[in-house]
């Protein structure tokens, strides 16, 4: 079912890449900061509204399989849609506009930020307020998990890879990598694919 | 004394980590730039990290701050060219194959198998951070506080950041 839902999505695809076309870089450029200068508490949805919703850029469904690619990928999802959108519209020179225009606000921002923190950071006032932000910023995580976790864990032995991963980071004070090729090879060996249904009945 | 090559190797590497979101080299980043380097202390990474929250655009920004700490301006352009180069170009490859590969049977177990792993990266980033962030009743209340929130109400979690700040102010304050 998805094989001819993937079908019918890559066919209007051509035609929409061509009707974009005359999307300029700097366009390109200026959306991106717009939506890197106002997507306060997480950008997707600020993504969506800006691309699919006021400029028609990538339709919904695409929307949706540009955003699964950018969460199998490393890099963040902001930048990884902001790389794959530019590179439909206007390919590498796009993908180029989209990622400074998506970074510049914040980095700025972060750079006053760092810069004021540096000197005002051991304040009474700035260590408590810090002290709420950053316990609140545990919370919102464990928020993002458990709804990471909802959409895309399929039964427990995926809540027993992810537990897997957790205690060879925290615990075992593994690395990153070494954790994510073998906690990865074993998950992804489990889901290899299953050709015929007497196989997976078998296991 | 020149930390740019430094600064450019971690972020870098740390760029490749982040697969399913800036949390998943968290652990990491604390090991590279707080005990191997020494550019902050393991309590300003998490008040850089947890206010970065607050901050539009990409959620890992905060990374311009310890390259500006560590290198001045060219160690914050440093820091965001190692940190987005990188996955930008992967992403900018890959995408394009991976779209091919629709019908490959091993990308949807690649997807599968690689989603319990990321999350699980996800929230062990997360509990390294509690462990500098929760260190009391308070912030345990706060950070559950944010949790049950988030779950019941359709809120900007930007504005309740925000929020905990001035309840920071309010409980920390020393009298």
């Amino acid at each position: 079912m998805s094989e001819t839902a993937a079908k019918l999505v890559l066919q209007p695809e051509a035609d929409s890449a061509t009707a974009s076309s005359e999307v300029s870089i700097g366009q390109i450029f200026l959306e991106f900061l717009i939506i890197g200068a106002t997507s306060f508490g997480g950008v997707v949805p600020y993504l969506r509204g800006s691309l699919v919703t006021k400029r028609h850029w990538v339709d919904d469904k695409e929307f949706v399989q540009m955003l699964s690619i950018s969460q199998s990928l490393p890099g963040l999802n902001a930048t990884n849609m902001a790389i794959l959108v530019g590179d439909k519209l206007r390919g590498a020179l796009g993908s180029i506009a989209a990622i400074i225009g998506i970074c510049l606000p914040g980095s700025v921002l972060m750079y006053v930020v760092g810069m004021f923190y540096r000197i005002h950071g051991d304040h009474d006032f700035v260590t408590a307020a810090l002290k709420g932000v950053a316990a609140a910023a545990v919370g919102l995580i464990l928020f993002t998990v458990m709804g990471l976790s909802k959409k895309s864990l399929a039964g427990k032995f995926d809540f027993v890879f992810m537990a897997l991963t957790v205690i060879a980071v925290n615990r075992l004070h593994q690395s990153v990598p070494r954790t994510l090729v073998i906690v990865g090879l074993l998950a992804i060996l489990f889901h290899r694919p299953r050709k015929k249904q007497k196989e997976s009945a078998t296991l | 004394m020149n930390q740019i090559p430094a600064l450019v190797r971690v972020f870098a590497y740390l760029s490749i980590l982040t697969v399913g979101g800036g949390m998943a080299a968290f652990p990491e980043m604390k090991i590279l730039t707080v005990d191997v380097h020494q550019w902050l202390t393991f309590s300003q990474l998490i008040h850089l990290y947890s206010v970065g929250q607050m901050a539009p655009g990409p959620n890992m920004m905060m990374i311009v701050s310890i390259g500006q700490w560590a290198g001045g301006i060219l160690g914050a352009i440093a820091v965001l060219a190692a940190f987005f180069g990188p996955t930008a170009l992967l992403a900018f490859i890959v995408a394009k194959a991976w779209k091919k590969l629709e019908k490959w049977p091993w990308r949807t177990s690649i997807q599968q198998g690689l989603a319990p792993v990321s999350i699980g990266l996800l929230l062990a980033g997360c509990f390294t951070m509690a462990k500098g962030a929760i260190t009391g009743t308070e912030t345990a209340a706060i950070a559950v506080a944010v949790l049950l929130i988030l779950l019941q109400y359709k809120v900007n979690p930007a504005l309740l950041v925000l929020a905990s700040a001035g309840v920071g102010i309010l409980t920390f304050m020393p009298k």
